[in-house]
């Protein structure tokens, strides 16, 4: 097992999750998420040797169906929530020089 | 025609329109009317499409003219906004999904109208279902109805405002660790959770997908019943759905009896730190229970202390997972910085389109599954859910259905817990365990503070037994008319 920190890099982690925060933010959420990690750590305690992890609500194995075409949603009703589109598709900043 | 919807239950208005006594199109026209007249203060609509309403409403009455008589024939819902119902918007109470109008309609949608239910309004709700209190939506702040200056629980704050205030017959929420029978205690109205794999996903914002379930907020348990058969069984589109029968709920609860009902009370649910009035309005449901001829047992689901710190690990992994969609390329809020680059496109579009409470959460749970982390925090979470799950599984080797409170205290103020998020998270304590387990469980008025705030009981049922779950409430809330 890793080593636990009771204390989250946020710059770092925000770097990871795409978004910024500003300096008022990083000192309130510094101290709230140490603070919520100190709290769930608390599972140190526990001996969770042999268990199986539950990653589902319920157990379901391999369901299947019938592998049949159907429309899918017409392209300008998609389009209609593209914040920027040009000739039936969606644009972005270049992205290859 | 005046017709006052405030009271009114699904029951009631289908009866009515049965014995035409009024139309759809009149019934829709009164909610409409309450909403203008009633939701200025307590502001539980984000938005009202007044004309699909009403064209939703005669085209039910078309088809009961044509001779259809189903019980959500006609029936006006309030829908929380993080169900797409294709044509309107659905926000999930956040900035980035400002301006999305859903092309297409999630499968309870689908369900309610083929029921020939109307989707009649969008409510508030906590940014992407985080929260406790809906006062993390973008967009406006909910009061509680019974008290205006205290919140009205969350996230499904909006469904629970809406159908407490008298803006709604009935209301559809999600559950996450207790997102429907929060509120539903809160305000003072019937919230059921039902069993994860009854109800598709399809359509509904993904917030964790292992914990999230769809249920009713409504005014009795027959509503719900009514309801959770409307939009219950198996779809193409969610594989997660388990394909089992759907039973007529509502019809199950005829002859409901708390007779030799075998409860379970946990005894680590009624730990210090709890409003007291709140315990003692919860034991006394219970005693009133055992009085009805019910066998009340103290059962012990050692876990439950662990419960909180596995929910936070697991619902903000999955979140942070979920909500990497939203990156201003497809739809929704999107801006682009003087760079014009596309990893400033993304950067810049999360900063502004997510709240302060969605950034907290998808920090944490990009965190514990970043690497060098993932055995540590979210392995380790997964498998004390298996310990919280057989906890539960034992637990109903003795008893028929488990009793607790809902939440620690009654309805608080608002402002209380937005600089606190540890403390707004611990307040989940008693409903996160169902959602770990993937069990049902619904909320029922029991009694009131001295302060005159609702009180709800939790009944936690085991895996797809939602029959007996409703069953007993039926029963309890006959008890404690």
């Amino acid at each position: 097992m890793e080593e636990k920190k009771t204390h989250i890099d946020v710059a770092r982690v925000c770097e990871l999750a795409h978004f910024d925060i500003c300096a008022e933010e990083m000192t309130e959420f510094q101290a709230q998420l140490d603070n919520i990690l100190a709290y769930v750590n608390k599972l140190d305690e526990l001996n969770l040797d042999g268990i199986e992890p539950t990653m589902y609500g319920q157990p379901v194995v391999n369901s299947f169906r019938e592998d049949v075409v159907t429309p899918s949603l017409p392209r300008e009703d998609v389009l209609r929530n593209a914040p920027d589109s040009a000739n039936d598709e969606i644009k972005v900043p270049k992205i290859v020089e | 025609m005046d017709l006052d919807i405030s009271k009114m239950t699904i029951a009631a208005a289908a009866d009515g329109m049965r014995a035409k006594d009024f139309s759809s199109v009149e019934l829709t026209q009164a909610v409409l009317k309450a909403i203008k007249e009633k939701d200025t203060e307590v502001k539980a609509y984000l938005t009202v499409d007044e004309e699909g309403a009403l064209a939703g409403a005669k085209e039910a009455d078309d088809r009961r003219a044509a001779g259809e008589s189903g019980d959500m024939l006609g029936i006006p819902v309030a829908m929380k906004d993080i169900f797409n119902v294709k044509g309107q918007p659905c926000t999930c109470a956040s900035k980035i999904l400002e301006g999305y109008i859903a092309p297409f309609d999630a499968t309870v949608t689908r369900k309610l109208r083929e029921a020939g239910a109307i989707p009649a309004g969008r409510v508030n709700m906590d940014e992407f279902a985080m929260g406790s209190s809906t006062e993390h939506s973008a967009f406006q702040i909910t009061r509680n109805p019974v008290a205006l200056d205290r919140v009205p629980g969350g996230s499904s704050g909006g469904s629970a405002a809406a159908v407490a205030g008298g803006t709604a017959i009935a209301s559809l929420g999600t559950d996450t660790g207790g997102s429907i029978r929060s509120p539903a205690s809160y305000c003072g109205c019937v919230g059921l959770k039902p069993s994860y794999g009854r109800v598709s996903r399809y359509g509904v914002t993904a917030f964790a997908s292992s914990l999230d379930q769809v249920g009713p907020i409504v005014k009795n348990v027959e509503d719900a019943a009514i309801l959770l058969g409307a939009i219950a069984g198996a779809d193409s589109h969610d594989q997660t759905v388990l394909d089992r029968e759907v039973p007529d709920y509502r019809a199950a609860l005829a002859g409901a009896s708390l007779k030799g009902l075998r409860i379970g009370v946990p005894k680590e649910y009624f730990i210090d730190g709890c409003d007291p009035e709140v315990m003692a309005s919860v034991r006394k449901a219970i005693d009133m229970c055992a009085n009805a001829g019910a066998e009340v047992r103290e059962i012990s689901l050692p876990h439950t202390e662990y419960a909180i710190a596995v929910y936070y690990i697991c619902a903000t992994a999955e979140a942070s997972a979920n909500l990497a969609r939203f990156d201003g390329i497809r739809y929704g809020f999107r801006k682009v910085g003087p760079e014009a680059t596309l990893q400033s496109l993304y950067d810049r579009s999360r900063t502004d389109g997510f709240g302060k409470e969605v950034k907290r959460r998808i920090i944490l749970g990009t965190y514990v599954l970043s690497s060098g982390y993932y055995d540590a925090y979210y392995n380790r979470a997964l498998k004390a859910r298996t310990l919280i799950r057989n906890d539960f599984q034992k637990a109903f080797e003795s008893c028929d259905v488990i009793m607790t409170p809902v939440a620690p205290t009654a309805a608080y103020k608002l402002n209380s817990t937005v600089n606190d998020p540890l403390k707004a998270y611990l307040g989940d304590i008693f409903t996160v365990p169902a959602n770990l387990a993937g069990i049902c469980g619904i909320s029922v008025p029991c009694g009131k503070t001295s302060e005159n705030l609702p009180v709800g009981l939790q009944l936690l049922g085991p895996a797809f037994g939602e029959v007996e779950l409703l069953r007993a409430a039926a029963a309890c809330e006959k008890e404690f008319a």
